[in-house]
């Protein structure tokens, strides 16, 4: 009985899990189509195309405007059939969701690849590793930094350091990309060292070693931004957080029996601290693929950050339905992931103790 | 609310306190001295409105730290005489008058003018007047400007006539000898000392004192009429300066502190208190309805907030509040309600709830009197910071281009800087003041926030 719960447990979540991806992605595509609200733009850009390709066509010379206009229809009913618009949009969501949901994410509507593709996992794909680069890069500096410097301000709870770093706190409610802006200013526009944004220098160096480094220094302040913008928050957090663990009771205890301070560092602060943190890793790392809307419109970075931008102001449904499954299945996948590690770790959830 | 006065024991909040008032008295003094429809009015006005004001002009307050005391725009009008201004008229036959305007100015600043126009209007029925355009320097020089009939609405933009600066130029080639290496701007030719320093861009030197604009008209009606406006166009402007539309952009920076404040604090509370009625409900009834809550919050935690937020600002044009609706909808069942659901969890196991529910209370009383009004102070110090964040929503969106297009904000101010390339040209001014007043405020929320948090959250102060 006991080893059949958690597995119970575990599969209820799962289930769980899975139906929240499902719906989650069907209302994304509902909103993202603005309850069909995009359809009618669509038709009306099939209309046009058709109706100019008709127009243009020499071939149509001869034709009277009421045959003209017969033709124009046909083809543009024609047109409506190839795009599956001739069934009702209720019905086509789902068909929607159904490949949204097995991954295949289609074409989009007017956005394409810089190598000219209109396939959807193609434009994406050719984002992703841009954005990965800029923000888990940035994510990871600012998970470790907070890390490390929360752990030795609680060491060092209320020194001078401390109180510097606590009075600092409040830079962090100013948003990284407003930093930026800053930052711009200062190292592009007046001491003219570092480039205004973009990703590469233009034409991008043919040599190998230094297209990295131009990319380097492309980097630099879009990073530097994030950094001024959420070191401060970041420390404070986990400085207040393992200050709250090391005033619990079987930390006092620890210390009451004498054990070494290492000893209670590692094994009474550190490892009842670490789901948590690993929590938190994990999902700012998923989170951070997704990149930055803003940042990445003020430093022209061209990541997944933008390509929702564009995807949003020109409604291209299919690009922004794949971006969100994709990050919906990964959600879900490290959710699970994370609650199996600690159900296999904590031996409360272990026995079915905190199912609930 | 009875705990006000702590917060001004921590020096931080204090300060907060204190950029917050500041902010508030001039959301006050903007609302009540310039209405929203006229201020609107004027940011969305074409340039004929702002046709005084020099173009990107610095604020007036650049002159304090500065040796150099760069010009404010001189505006001389003939409807308008004065001691500066003289016009007179006389008779030279049946049919013609003769209209002589005489404009005289002092001009001390250290650097030229950025424009000089001349606005002419008049009033005839048959033949227009036809002017003599003079300019008379301190030291005596006379400048032909132009002799020309103008109709009845007419300008000369002195300082951007091809015709006549390729004219000055020859003159000043002709009295110095020797051929300028570069090409003279008409201002600096009509205020500048013409020796060898005028061949330098770098050496040219404003030549200071007073100077003429003569106008002699012949006017051949009895009843013809003209009048001048003559606008030496300055490089600094009020406190906040001009953008590119000749606009102060001090009015929208104005209007922009109710938006601002307006916006980032009720976003903030209503958000808090709709995420947390939302968890005391799901908190309370458990079973079903807390499920369900759980797993709206979940599909919210997977809809892109930001995405949605341009797609429906795009799609509907919508003005400022209702961008505030939808963002209060869209972050309604954000991660805010699994926080808010723990606290209450484990306030129903209080005692007090116990004994509210054994003298019989209903779900409602409960939820209203005992649940949330315990929860309502320790949630004051989060809405305070989150704000902050809210007001830097509302710039971002500017910043985007997808804000209200009507309402003036600071973040429109600063878009409106981006898209004319200020960083580049190094009009930092234009960025600078409205980036300082969203850091001010969102610094002042901060700072305010995070003292209440220490006297909300007593465990907080302890350590």
């Amino acid at each position: 009985m006991k080893s059949i719960r958690p597995i119970i447990f575990l599969g209820k979540r799962a289930l769980v899990l899975a139906l929240t991806v499902v719906v989650a992605v069907y209302v994304t595509i509902y909103v993202a189509n603005m309850g069909g609200y995009v359809d009618e733009i669509v038709k009306g850009e099939a209309l046009l195309r058709v109706s100019q390709e008709v127009r243009a066509n020499p071939a149509n010379r001869a034709l009277n405007e009421t045959q003209v206009r017969n033709l124009i229809e046909q083809l543009y009913q024609n047109e409506l059939k190839r795009l599956g618009f001739d069934q009702p949009f209720i019905v086509r969501s789902f068909n929607y969701l159904r490949d949204a949901l097995s991954l295949e994410l289609g074409r989009s509507l007017f956005i394409s690849s810089d190598s000219g593709s209109r396939s959807v996992r193609v434009i994406i794909m050719e984002r992703l590793p841009n954005t990965v680069l800029l923000f888990t890069t940035t994510q990871l500096i600012l998970f470790f930094l907070g890390l490390f410097t929360g752990l030795f301000l609680s060491r060092r709870y209320g020194s001078r350091i401390d109180k510097i770093m606590t009075l600092l706190t409040p830079m962090s409610s100013l948003p990284g990309w407003f930093y930026g802006l800053f930052l711009i200013l200062i190292f592009a526009s007046v001491l003219r060292v570092l480039p205004y944004g973009g990703m590469v220098d233009v034409p991008p160096p043919t040599d190998r070693f230094e297209y990295a480094l131009s990319v380097l220094r492309h980097m630099i302040l879009p990073i530097l931004s994030w950094l001024t913008a959420y070191f401060f928050i970041s420390t404070y957090t986990r400085r207040t957080f393992f200050l709250i663990f090391s005033s619990e009771d079987y930390v006092e205890v620890a210390k009451a029996k004498g054990l070494p301070e290492p000893l209670i560092r590692r094994r009474y602060i550190l490892r009842p601290t670490l789901p948590p943190i690993i929590t938190d890793l994990s999902l700012t790392l998923l989170a951070s693929w997704t990149g930055a809307i803003i940042t990445e419109t003020v430093f022209n970075w061209p990541g997944v950050g933008s390509l929702f931008y564009v995807a949003s102001v020109t409604f291209d449904t299919p690009v922004l339905v794949g971006l969100v499954v994709i990050y919906a299945y990964l959600l879900a996948i490290t959710v699970f992931v994370l609650e199996l590690v600690y159900a296999i770790l904590d031996p409360r959830v272990r026995t079915g103790v905190m199912a609930g | 609310m009875m705990r006000v006065k702590p917060l001004l024991r921590y020096k931080s909040s204090l300060v907060g306190v204190g950029i917050l008032c500041i902010l508030i008295a001039v959301s006050i003094y903007t609302v009540l001295t310039i209405p929203f429809e006229e201020a609107a009015r004027l940011w969305r006005a074409g340039e004929q409105t702002w046709l005084d004001n020099p173009r990107n002009a610095l604020p007036a307050w650049v002159n304090l730290f500065s040796s150099t005391k760069l010009p404010s725009t001189l505006v001389f009008d003939t409807q308008k005489p004065g001691p500066e201004v003289i016009k007179v008229s006389v008779r030279a036959g049946e049919n013609i008058k003769i209209s002589r305007v005489e404009i005289r100015f002092r001009y001390d600043y250290d650097d030229f003018p950025s424009e000089v126009n001349l606005f002419l209007k008049s009033s005839y029925n048959t033949s227009p007047p036809q002017l003599t355009i003079n300019w008379v320097k301190p030291d005596g020089t006379h400048i032909d400007l132009k002799k020309t009939t103008i109709s009845r609405d007419d300008r000369f933009y002195i300082s951007a006539d091809t015709a006549l600066s390729t004219e000055l130029n020859k003159i000043i080639e002709r009295k110095l000898n020797r051929q300028p290496p570069y090409i003279i701007p008409t201002t600096t030719i009509l205020l500048g000392v013409e020796d060898e320093s005028i061949l330098n861009p770098s050496t040219v030197k404003v030549l200071k004192g007073e100077y003429k604009l003569l106008i002699e008209g012949l006017l051949f009606e009895p009843n013809a009429d003209f009048d001048a406006k003559l606008v030496v166009y300055g490089k600094v402007y009020g406190w906040a300066g001009t953008d590119h539309l000749r606009r102060d952009i001090g009015i929208a920076l104005l209007w922009g502190t109710p938006v601002a404040l307006l916006f980032g604090v009720s976003a903030a509370f209503s958000i808090a208190l709709i995420q947390m009625s939302i968890g005391a409900v799901s908190a309370w009834f458990r079973g079903p309805v807390d499920m369900a809550m759980q797993r709206v919050t979940e599909i919210f935690l997977v809809l892109p907030f930001l995405p949605v937020l341009i797609m429906v600002s795009t799609l509907y044009k919508v003005n400022i509040w209702v961008i505030l609706l939808i963002v209060i909808l869209l972050s309604s069942f954000g991660p805010g309600v699994k926080n808010y659901r723990a606290l209450f969890l484990q306030l129903r196991e209080s005692p007090y709830i116990e004994a509210a529910r054994s003298y019989g209370a209903g779900d409602f009383r409960i939820l209203v009197l005992h649940l949330i009004p315990r929860v309502l102070p320790t949630m004051i110090p989060s809405v305070v910071l989150s704000a902050a964040d809210f007001v830097f929503l509302e710039a971002a969106l500017a910043i985007l281009g997808i804000g209200d297009p009507i309402t003036p904000t600071w973040g429109k101010v600063i878009e409106d800087a981006f898209y004319a390339g200020a960083l580049f040209k190094g009009q930092y001014y234009w960025v600078l003041i409205p980036s300082a007043l969203l850091a001010s405020t969102s610094i002042s929320f901060a700072l305010i926030g995070f003292a209440l948090d220490k006297i909300f959250n007593p465990r907080l102060k302890e350590i």
